[in-house]
């Protein structure tokens, strides 16, 4: 009986064990997690997860399902606290701690770890925000209020900057870059959504990276390159993440920037497909190689990748509209599509206006003539209208045209909402 | 077959409305509304991509 060995137990692995049995698979299927937790989900860590709780307890912590769920109801092997360490392609094993594991297919959902700041292993207080365990920490210190400093204004800083502010807890956030978020949403909007910040009170420094994090033992100061001061209790590192692939070195899957995938999430090698934020696949709905980091696509390469690893004749292509949300103080921030692109337009709303009209923004992506992406904040309602339109290859204009008339029907709303309120 | 959601848990992510439009809607509160609830065979399979697709796992189908 095929044999389907799953390497990385997250979001991806989880999924890829879920869908092989909803696909009828009913050999034997091993999940090596190199965390000693089960399966959770990584969305809460660096936001509710660490957001005071009523009573002081301890937040409930997300695993996805129960051990028995996953042993004895899915009949999955679960070999956890054990990182994967080799792989050999010509005899089909997989070198996990002393022992061998043969499949027949495999899946690769081992993700990404995030970047360390060289020189502050030493210590204490220095974390990224990636697994469970750093978070509990994170929510341990911010407890204790210690003065916090996030280095890195992207997505996973500043959503740990904003439960750090929602505490009350003082917290700088500090970012290398003239401008923050800019790989992610462009250079425009990158400046709007940072000056978020600033209107919930959090200071945002830019420009200059960070020279040393200092301390006795425990972290004390960072300082940074143009000399600035931060005395602190507490450091989030959030400055991007790398993909785990050291570990097939050697093995014949190919690597750069994540395992080179095709449309189909297969790596080349017989057998052997990736899933999550290690894949780097054709997407063939924006015809791009891609290397996502977000939820939406763990899950569903997860379960593609399953399920074309254990049927390869019938394996179906998986393409997406990239979806990412990010949480900051009291905001929605949505990205559907792509960043790169010719043109970045804002339709709707003013960063530079504090009037509660304007506080929904929507900008949209042009590539050609061709809608590429679509930003919102505050815009729930009107985000998925464009991964639809960009699912289905709607052209600039017609994005445009839409967007013209979404917004004269939010300007209508708002100005009944405003003569409600004065009647 | 109906599907069915559990306001609770869901916090207006909109994957399903991308997937199901016909279903789904988040509104401008960010409010998840559920335009109708019950599912012909022809579109079981979306509301079933939903249902997978939901982060908060707050969706479900009644056989």
């Amino acid at each position: 009986m095929t044999h389907l060995v799953v390497v990385g137990a997250s979001l991806a692995g989880l999924r890829a064990v879920e869908a092989a049995r909803k696909a009828g698979h009913a050999g034997p299927i091993t999940l090596v997690g190199e965390e000693i937790h089960l399966p959770y989900d990584r969305p809460p860590l660096s936001k509710d997860f660490l957001a005071l709780t009523e009573d002081g307890a301890d937040p409930e912590r997300p695993f996805f399902r129960e051990e028995s769920h996953l042993v004895d109801d899915l009949g999955v092997e679960l070999v956890l606290g054990l990182a994967a360490t080799g792989l050999d392609t010509d005899r089909q094993v997989v070198q996990v701690g002393d022992r061998e594991i043969a499949y027949d297919a495999l899946v690769i959902a081992t993700g990404a770890r995030a970047r360390a700041i060289p020189g502050s292993e030493h210590l204490s207080g220095v974390y990224p925000v990636r697994s469970l365990d750093d978070s509990v920490a994170v929510r341990e210190a911010l407890d204790a209020g210690a003065r916090t400093v996030v280095i890195g204004a992207g997505f996973i800083g500043s959503e740990v900057a904003s439960s750090a502010k929602k505490r009350g807890v003082d917290v700088t956030v500090v970012e290398a870059l003239p401008t923050p978020l800019v790989r992610a949403t462009g250079t425009a909007m990158g400046a709007a959504i940072a000056s978020l910040h600033e209107r919930n009170g959090t200071p945002l420094l830019c420009g200059s990276g960070v020279r040393s994090i200092e301390g006795d033992g425990a972290v004390e100061r960072v300082v940074l390159e143009d000399g600035t001061e931060l005395p602190c209790e507490l450091v989030i590192v959030g400055i991007g993440v790398v993909p785990n692939t050291e570990w097939l070195e050697g093995s014949g899957v190919r690597v750069e920037n994540g395992i080179v995938c095709d449309e189909n999430l297969w790596t080349g090698v017989p057998g052997v497909y990736a899933a999550g934020d290690v894949a780097s696949w054709h997407n063939p709905t924006l015809d791009r190689r891609q290397r996502m980091e977000n939820w939406t696509a763990a899950a569903e390469q997860g379960a593609a990748a399953a399920r074309n690893a254990l049927d390869p004749e019938n394996a179906k292509p998986y393409g997406t509209v990239p979806y990412f949300w990010s949480d900051w103080y009291d905001v929605r921030i949505q990205f559907v599509g792509a960043p790169e692109s010719d043109e970045v337009r804002l339709v709707e709303g003013d960063p530079e206006s504090t009037a509660a009209a304007d506080r929904r923004w929507v900008a949209l992506y042009r590539e050609g003539d061709r809608l590429i992406g679509a930003l919102t904040v505050n815009g729930q309602t009107e985000i998925m209208k464009y991964r639809v339109m960009i699912a289905k290859g709607a052209s600039w204009d017609d994005a445009l045209a839409h967007a013209a008339k979404r917004a004269e029907l939010h300007a209508q709303k708002e100005a009944e909402k405003l003569a409600a309120a004065s009647a | 077959m109906k599907v069915l959601v559990d306001f609770g848990k869901c916090t207006g992510l909109g994957i399903c409305e991308s997937l199901a439009p016909d279903f789904f809607e988040v509104n401008d509160d960010g409010d998840l509304i559920l335009l109708k609830e019950d599912i012909t065979d022809a579109e079981l399979q979306e509301v079933e991509e939903a249902v997978a697709g939901c982060p908060t796992e707050a969706l479900r189908i009644e056989r």
